[in-house]
Parts: structure tokens; sequence; C-alpha cells
């Protein structure tokens, strides 16, 4: 079948590139915090959460997902909530043994 | 489509390639031509399977006699490997999925078929690498099939190389996944859409997904094994800082979904034959497809159930025993969409059918045995006994290893164009089906009356029971053998199948047995 996920070029502007990369710094520092910061057992979830944004940065604008077409989008938000479930019922264990 | 002698003349087999011989077939990137590889692979690693299984049984009435204990711990755990990962793992996706997926979306070979040829090979070299295993340093794995931590970790056996042949078998699998998702959005023929494509597909697809998700849960699961045996490092060893109920999580992450990738292609192809051999369009297209779905999407999340007794939390045992409870929902739909199915069919009783009406049968013993072990209370009792082998073995040899054999018998003549004689394939089914109940029923009122599993010995007053089911060990394997050699005799002796013989509707009914090299002469278009 055709035209589910067709390619096309996209030229992104520099801009973009580097207010990502400022983003992807910022992010870093936040981890560095919250290692400082004494959260307990919600620094997990706290490194976790930081850890997706970053993904999601790298994955929408350096390898173009932003301009793929939803089938390709639905398909990794399944994997990524498949993942989020799996860590969630990790943790009904762990956070209550 | 006529029946004649030019269909075995024009078909895959005579193909002539860039090479001959042996390497005509392992060089092939035809689909077809690994689809028949990987069914004599699986095959024979299932008769070896066999053979060690009817060793355990034998012991288990001598015990002592036979084989002496850590014999005894090598042979069940080989026995497992082989069966698990060896055969029924991959199983129906890779000799039946390889062979009729591209036909049956009207393709004319899956999307990466050097891939697909890569998958076959790191296949080889998995088995291969598990082989080395049992005739090198330590001998044999005697962990059972599951690699337990931390016995794993300190175990004197080669598990270091057993569990490098698994990975490698991971990646086989993952591939193969990655290629039937592909294949199925990207290559169905015009007008072939969703909701057009036979049951098969839908579960085939339901499993890539499986397989391309759950696997490298198991895969870096078994890099820390390594890790552990071979640098010390003690994610699983409670004395290096480690949780060895880690180990259960990340193993049955992978696991449990593992069930399903060997049950839903199973339960595609009942959805095939029932219809055909009914007379009738399956009940309820729809449900049965969204509940392949609904099994794979839930079923990766119930992966707890195997730890009830492991010293997880409470909350989390409620919780997966809840979600246990929900993915029988969709199992159920199969079920009641087949028998219905039948009702008021135009019944032909031909030897597929059989083996699938017993899959229906002994699929549901052992899914309502799995609610059993999947209540918190009774599961305490039950966890660890032969109640769970009994359970596991009517799932998997009971639903999966009857697939096969429907499926076997169902596309036959398709894959060699050649018909089997009904009889000997109804008396084998019989005689089969006798030892099966036998041999698992047994289990079932043993692991009740508290036997253990993986013992080497018991006490005196449960050896009717082992008697009763080494028995029937003796009857199934005695069934396995008629139908085998009934198959193979058609496959020499057999006279040509025409290109329909059941009157069948999907695509691969359409085209000449065996098929041509390049399945259509012209892609078709689906109405």
């Amino acid at each position: 079948m055709q035209g589910e996920t067709e390619k096309s070029d996209h030229i992104v502007p520099y801009g973009t590139y580097v207010n990502v990369w400022i983003a992807l710094m910022l992010l870093l520092a936040a981890t560095i915090a919250v290692a400082k910061v004494e959260f307990s057992k919600y620094s997990v979830f706290a490194n976790l959460l930081i850890a997706s944004l970053k993904a999601g940065l790298v994955l929408f604008f350096f390898m173009h997902l932003k301009y793929e077409k939803w089938v390709l989008k639905a398909m990794l938000f399944m994997v990524i909530a498949t993942l989020t479930a799996v860590i969630a019922l990790f943790f009904a264990d762990v956070m209550f043994r | 489509m006529e029946n004649n002698a030019a269909d075995y003349e024009n078909s895959f087999y005579q193909e002539k390639g860039r090479y001959n011989g042996v390497l005509s077939w392992l060089m092939s990137t035809d689909h077809k031509r690994i689809g028949i590889q990987y069914l004599a692979a699986i095959l024979t690693f299932f008769s070896i399977g066999v053979m060690l299984g009817l060793l355990v049984r034998l012991s288990l009435i001598a015990p002592g006699k036979i084989l002496s204990q850590n014999t005894y711990n090598q042979v069940f755990s080989v026995h497992g490997i082989l069966m698990i990962f060896l055969f029924i793992i991959p199983g129906v996706p890779v000799a039946f999925g390889n062979f009729f997926l591209p036909i049956m979306i009207g393709a004319r070979d899956v999307a990466f078929p050097r891939l697909n040829r890569l998958t076959w090979w790191l296949y080889l070299a998995g088995a291969a690498l598990v082989a080395l295993s049992l005739f090198t340093s330590g001998g044999p794995p005697d962990t059972g099939w599951t690699f337990y931590a931390p016995y794993s970790i300190r175990a004197q056996a080669n598990i270091t190389l057993a569990v490098t042949g698994v990975f490698v078998l991971g990646f086989s699998s993952i591939l193969t996944g990655l290629n039937f998702v592909t294949t199925i959005h990207r290559l169905r023929a015009p007008g072939m859409t969703w909701f057009k494509l036979p049951l098969f597909v839908w579960t085939l697809y339901a499993t890539g997904w499986v397989q391309m998700l759950a696997t490298p849960v198991l895969a870096i699961t078994l890099v820390f094994i390594i890790l552990g045996r071979v640098f010390g490092v003690g994610f699983f060893d409670p004395s290096r800082g480690g949780d060895p109920i880690l180990y259960e999580h990340l193993f049955w992450t992978y696991s449990h979904p593992a069930v399903y990738i060997m049950v839903l292609p199973a339960m595609g192809i009942i959805s095939e034959v029932i219809p055909v051999f009914a007379r009738k369009k399956i009940f309820g297209y729809k449900a049965v497809a969204y509940s392949a779905l609904g099994i794979a999407s839930v079923g990766y999340f119930v992966w707890g159930h195997h730890m009830f007794t492991s010293g997880m939390s409470d909350t989390a045992r409620i919780i997966f025993s809840f979600i246990t409870f929900l993915v029988a929902v969709p199992s159920g739909i199969k079920i009641f969409n087949w028998v219905a199915t039948l009702y008021k069919g135009s019944i032909m009783p031909n030897a597929p059918l059989y083996f699938a009406l017993s899959f229906i049968f002994l699929f549901s013993i052992g899914g309502l045995t799995g609610l059993i072990i999947g209540s918190l209370a009774p599961n305490l009792h039950l966890h660890g006994t032969y109640f769970i082998v009994a359970h596991f073995h009517y799932v998997m040899f009971g639903g999966a290893g009857f697939a096969i054999l429907t499926a076997l018998h169902y596309w036959f003549p398709k894959m060699f164009g050649k018909m089997y004689p009904e009889k000997p394939a109804k008396v084998g089914w019989f005689i089969l089906f006798i030892g099966f109940n036998l041999l698992y029923f047994s289990m079932f009122i043993l692991g009740y009356r508290g036997m253990p599993r993986r013992y080497f010995d018991y006490p005196p007053e449960y050896f009717n029971l082992h008697l009763i089911s080494t028995i029937g060990s003796w009857i199934l394997a005695i069934g396995l053998l008629v139908i085998l050699v009934n198959l193979l005799r058609a496959l020499f002796r057999g006279t040509q199948a025409p290109s329909d013989p059941w009157g069948g509707k999907t695509l691969e009914w359409k085209i000449a047995s065996p098929p041509p090299a390049e399945n259509f002469h012209e892609i078709p278009e689906i109405k």
C-alpha cells in the first residue's frame, strides 16, 4: 500500500537546531539539579521524565519525526506507552515491597 | 485452477538461482524456501525435544535408575530450552508465516528478503551455540529453560554459551517481527484493506509487534547474566547489592509476551481453518481481528502472575492478577467466535479440522486452568507444582503444538504439492489426543496433590499418577510417529495436490500447488 509514510525532504533552519540544543542543555542541568536535591524515591520519576523529554526532542527534531505521517508517530507513541506501563508495573512492586 | 504436473515444474522448487544444491537453499532470499528450511529445522528440534521429554518421563517412573540427579536436571533443562527457544517461539511465524504471509496479502516476497535470510542464519547460529554449550566447558545447562538468577550466575554448567545462543536467537525473532510488520504495512495488494486481511495475517501482525517490543528485554536480561558470570557484576546477586526478583521481572517481561508470540499465530491458523471446513464465513471477523491486538497489548502486562510467590509486593500481585483476568476476555472472544462459526456450518470432517477442534478443546482447558493459577490464593498452593507443568503444556502443546499440526495438514498440499492419505492422519490424531490427555491431565492431579515440579524423586503415593503420565507419553509419541511417517511418505509418494483441495478462499488457494517462484504472475487486485 502506498502513502502511509511517504518521505519528503525538509530543510530545518539552524535556529531550530540551536534552540533544541539549548533545551537539551537546560534539561541536562535539570538532571544534575535533581541529583543534588533529595527527592527520595521520587527522583526516579523526575529523571525518567527529564530523559523522556530529551529523547522526545531528539526524535522530533533531529530524527525528523515531526515531519512523518501520523502512522509512524502513533507507532512510536505506542512503543513509549508500553515502556512507560512496564516501568510503572516494576515500580508497583519495588515501591510497595 | 487445474491440477497438472506442470505446476511442479514451474514451482519455486525448480527455480534456478545463482547457486546449486544446498547453497541454493541457504543463500535463497525466497520467503517460501526460507519458510521450508525453518519448518525442517523446527520439526527436527521438536523431535529431539520429544525424545528428551520421553527420557524425563521414563526416569520419573524409576527415579535414580535411568538418570542421575544432575543428568535429570540437565535433560529437562535442555528439553525446555530446545522446545521453547528453537521450536515453539519461532514455530508458526518463521515456518508458516514466512511461507504464507506474502502470498496471503498478494505480494511477491516480504519487505526485506535479505533481512529474512539473515534471520535464518541467525537462527542457525543461535542453534549451533546452544548445541555447542551441551558438549563444552561445564556441560549442558541445569537451570531449567528460565535461567533463574542467582543460580544461573553461579552454576558450574556452561550457561554462558547457552545464554549467548538464546541471545542470538532473539535477534532472529526481532528481525522477523520487523520484517512482517513492515510487509503488512507496505506490500498489501491493491484493494487488500486492513479488514480484508486474512485473520492469520492479523495475528502475525500483532505477534510482530510483540516480537519487536518484548524480545529486547530478554536480550538485556541475558547480557546481565553473562556480565554476572564473566565479570562478577551483581545485578541479581543479593550478596553484591543485586535483586533476584529483578531477574524474574525482566525475564517474564519477555517470557510472558513470548507465550503470545507462540499462541497468537496459532490462533490465526485456527481462524483460517475453521471457516474453510465449516463452509462458512468466520463469525465476527472484526472481533476476532481486534481480539488479536487485544491479546497482544494486554498480554504484555501480565508477566507478574509468574511471580506471585517470589516476594513481590502485595500491590503488584493484585494488579497483575487483575490484568491476568482481563487477558482472558479477548481469548474467550476467539473461542466463542470459532464455535459460533461451526454452528450450523456444513462441516467437512477432514484431518486439519480434527487438529483444529482439539486445539479449541485443549487450549480452553489450558486457558481456564490459567485463571485458577492467576488467582492469588490458589496460586500459593499450586505455584511450582505439576499443575503449572500441566497448564503450560495444555497451552503450549495443546495450543501452539496442535496448531502447528493443524497448519501442517492444512497447508501441506500447498507447500509440497502433494496430498496425504486422510485415514492415517486421523488415526495419528486420535492416538496423539489420547496420549496427550493421559500424559498431562495426570499432571494436573499430581500438582493439585502437591507434587513439586523439577523434582527428581517423590514419595510413593505419587507413583500411580506418574506411571499413567509416562504411559501417556509413550502413546503420544506413537501418535506423533504415525502423523510424521504419514506426511513424510506423502512427501515422496503422495498424489499431486490440486491448487485448492479444501475450497479455501484466501489468496494462497488461487495459485498453483506448490506456488511458482514469484507467487503471482500479476499482483492480484482485491475486490
